[in-house]
């Protein structure tokens, strides 16, 4: 496991995190919980839009549930990206 | 029953987004109608509308309420929140309790909707922004009212295309007057300036190519409106007990549907919409010194509109449309008219109908053209009357005429 404050998925997924609730960088550290940064379900929606959009993935909703923490959101990120099929289809 | 004083205003509007802005340029004749900014020239044919004017999201909301608030809601709650304030209201948890909240919407928040159809039609976008449906809901607005002032009365959203302002001021009326709530804000907002809605527009072949003209001979059609209107609505005693200053009377309200055609106004709906609003009001024909007239600029609402007004009223008072300067705000418009007439019966100056250029026997009325006319009157009416038949006028009543209880 590389370590996890250098880790460039959490990395990203803090920026997007900073980014959708214009949160003052810093202030959004790997340990983080959306209880911490004050994340309403409407904000967590918001975060799970940007992050697919942010890694072209499709997190399902049953998964989307369980996220509760920046390192959950990340842990989740990397399975999916793992899955040779986690692209979400393009419509025609 | 109760007695109902508007004791505050709250305008977003192409012609200034206070209070004070607004019927400064209503006085003056002056317009709001100018080239679309908003929305590219390039796909529309008719390039003129009253966009808002004066209006910096950023100074009234923080970011995070910029990406959840659609346009038409921050409209709705920047008019809100000066109507309060000018009221001079007191907010006490009692008060929050059974004040009610009735905006009216036409078209709910296309701004939002238009920019996530782009993403997924044109940009084949496999997901939709999640605020969509918050951002959207026509009743957003309220909802967004109720959270940021605490009230939690009756509340709702009313849409009736371009009536939906006056069945909520009208709908407010008869909750305060029968102690159904102990204080109103209603109104209405809209925010109709994106590319599919102007073209839905155009398709109707309504659209002014040039300026809306009302009662003009020359008329091409109308110009959409953005904004949002606000009035705060209290029981009349308890306005007059605590001081307020209080605008005039809303003193009654005349709804009716034409049962005739989804486009085409019909002469005895709005008549007798006209009637009633006297009728709910107890004013007499001759009382009411002027009518704030839907006055679209069309040529099928202008000319029978004047035939309605005439069927009611003998001698036909001053009639202007100030559309002529804000547009026509679709779920606004009643309410922004009904600040123009309140206004008008405080300040005694009654607004003209802006752009007139040449009378059209069709449209048999002093429309007051171009300039505003000194003249305190007692009473008023506001007329709106939608697409598809379903009419609402107000009918107010001046301070200076009040019968004292």
């Amino acid at each position: 496991m590389p370590d996890p404050t250098i880790d460039p998925i959490i990395e990203r997924v803090i920026q997007v995190i900073v980014k959708t609730q214009h949160m003052d960088a810093g202030t959004v550290k790997p340990e983080s919980t959306f209880e911490d940064m004050k994340v309403d379900s409407l904000d967590a929606l918001q975060i799970l839009f940007a992050l697919e959009e942010e890694f072209n993935v499709n997190i399902p909703d049953e998964a989307a549930k369980q996220l509760k923490s920046v390192a959950d959101i990340a842990n989740g990120i990397r399975s999916l990206l793992a899955e040779p099929a986690a692209a979400p289809p393009t419509p025609a | 029953m109760r007695r109902v004083a508007i004791t505050g205003l709250g305008i977003v509007s192409a012609i200034g987004s206070t209070r004070h802005t607004f019927w400064s340029a209503l006085q003056a004749g002056l317009s709001g109608i100018r080239p679309i900014e908003s929305v590219h020239h390039s796909l529309l044919r008719n390039l003129q509308g009253a966009e808002v004017s004066g209006f910096d999201a950023a100074q009234h909301f923080n970011p995070k309420e910029i990406d959840q608030i659609d346009p038409f809601a921050l409209y709705a709650l920047t008019a809100a929140a000066e109507a309060i304030a000018d009221s001079g209201v007191d907010l006490t948890d009692e008060l929050r309790q059974r004040t009610a909240i009735v905006t009216g919407c036409g078209l709910g928040g296309k701004v939002t909707e238009d920019q996530g159809f782009r993403d997924l039609y044109a940009d084949h976008k496999p997901r939709f922004h999640p605020f969509t449906i918050p951002r959207a809901m026509t009743s957003a607005g309220t909802s967004q009212i109720s959270m940021r002032f605490g009230f939690t009365g009756p509340s709702l959203t009313v849409s009736t295309a371009c009536s939906s302002a006056n069945h909520a001021l009208g709908q407010a009326l008869w909750m305060v007057r029968s102690g159904a709530a102990e204080m109103a804000i209603a109104g209405g907002s809209e925010a109709p300036f994106t590319l599919g809605v102007l073209k839905a527009w155009e398709g109707m072949r309504v659209m002014a190519p040039d300026t809306c003209r009302p009662f003009s001979k020359g008329r091409l059609g109308l110009i959409l409106g953005a904004g949002a209107g606000m009035l705060i609505l209290e029981p009349w005693e308890r306005a007059q007990a605590r001081g307020a200053r209080i605008y005039a009377e809303l003193a009654g309200c005349g709804m009716t549907a034409d049962a005739h055609h989804i486009t085409m106004p019909s002469e005895s709906g709005a008549a007798r919409a006209m009637s009633l609003a006297m009728a709910d009001a107890g004013l007499a024909t001759e009382e009411v010194g002027y009518i704030n007239a839907h006055g679209t600029g069309t040529q099928a609402n202008d000319s029978t509109e004047a035939k309605a007004i005439r069927a009611v009223f003998s001698v036909p008072p001053p009639t202007s449309s100030t559309k002529s300067m804000h547009g026509h705000a679709m779920g606004a418009a009643g309410a922004l008219e009904a600040a123009a007439t309140v206004l008008a019966l405080y300040h005694g100056v009654l607004p003209p109908t802006a752009n007139f250029t040449t009378p059209d026997p069709d449209c048999d009325l002093d429309v007051i053209p171009n300039t505003s006319r000194v003249c305190r009157v007692t009473a008023a009416l506001s007329n709106s009357f939608a697409f598809g038949g379903l009419n609402a006028v107000l009918a107010f009543r001046a301070l200076t005429h009040r019968i004292l209880p």
